[in-house]
């Protein structure tokens, strides 16, 4: 006799509740990374010594100021997660981990506000 | 209630090294490293949205030789991590998981990474 409920049963989340909104978020940013990245290596390696005229007037234009905003935001989500799963892998120490995976959480959701407003702030011109 | 100290999983040290456990360790490994990267990807970001004498303080730092190096290291992490990336997204559809099929497209992964970071670093870093 089996003593999960039929409405566990039903579900089939197991002990852990949840999981798969992890995984799939994880997936969805990795194949949006796949274009986001090859296009940011490409324009960074077409922008040369990337000096301050040239790397302004690169953001200013809108598409290449909206592709950063998307890549910066895809990075850290992406980020975010991968660096989760490592911490909760690895570190063992009662508190050490929720110390850690909260530390992580806060550094990626400030990581992409900060990207986000420095990539605003010089596409709508108002640099210093 | 004193832990007792058993040894805790994943056990890494006691396999035997194979080319789907180190890929997959350097899967992430890379991935650790370009957590970092983003992090210089932004402060670099705030440095252009700081104005000129902001800008050209920090693009000096960025441009050093320590960065460079390390640009060079993130270089290889890109595209590996690219490429092994793709690897795990066919086998979510279920694809290439024969043993032939994974050992080969693991070589395939470390060559691309090889060849594109080494390409990339000439053209584009030094």
């Amino acid at each position: 006799m089996s003593l999960v409920s039929p409405l566990n049963r039903v579900l089939g989340l197991g002990s852990a509740k949840e999981g798969a909104e992890h995984w799939w978020a994880q997936r969805l940013t990795a194949i949006a990374l796949v274009p986001l990245g090859l296009w940011f290596a490409f324009a960074l390696g077409g922008l040369g010594d990337l000096t301050y005229d040239s790397v302004v007037a690169f953001i200013g234009q809108p598409l290449n100021g909206i592709l950063l905003i998307l890549t910066v935001l895809t990075l850290s989500y992406h980020s975010h997660l991968g660096v989760q799963v490592v911490a909760e892998d690895y570190l063992h120490g009662p508190s050490t981990k929720v110390i850690v995976i909260v530390v992580v959480s806060f550094a990626h959701i400030t990581m992409a506000v900060v990207g986000v407003f420095a990539v605003l702030k010089v596409a709508f011109g108002t640099p210093g | 209630m004193d832990r007792v100290e058993r040894p805790l999983s994943p056990h890494l040290q006691v396999y035997r090294p194979q080319i789907t456990s180190v890929l997959s360790v350097l899967h992430r490994a890379t991935g650790i490293a370009l957590s970092l990267g983003v992090l210089v990807l932004v402060y670099w970001l705030m440095a252009v949205s700081s104005g000129e004498a902001a800008y050209t303080e920090a693009r000096a730092m960025l441009g050093g030789l320590l960065f460079k190096l390390c640009y060079l290291g993130w270089c290889f992490c890109f595209f590996y991590h690219l490429a092994n990336g793709i690897r795990h997204l066919v086998w979510d559809v279920g694809l290439g998981l024969e043993r032939g099929q994974y050992q080969l497209s693991g070589w395939l992964v470390v060559a691309f990474s090889l060849v594109a970071s080494v390409g990339y670093s000439l053209a584009v870093i030094f």
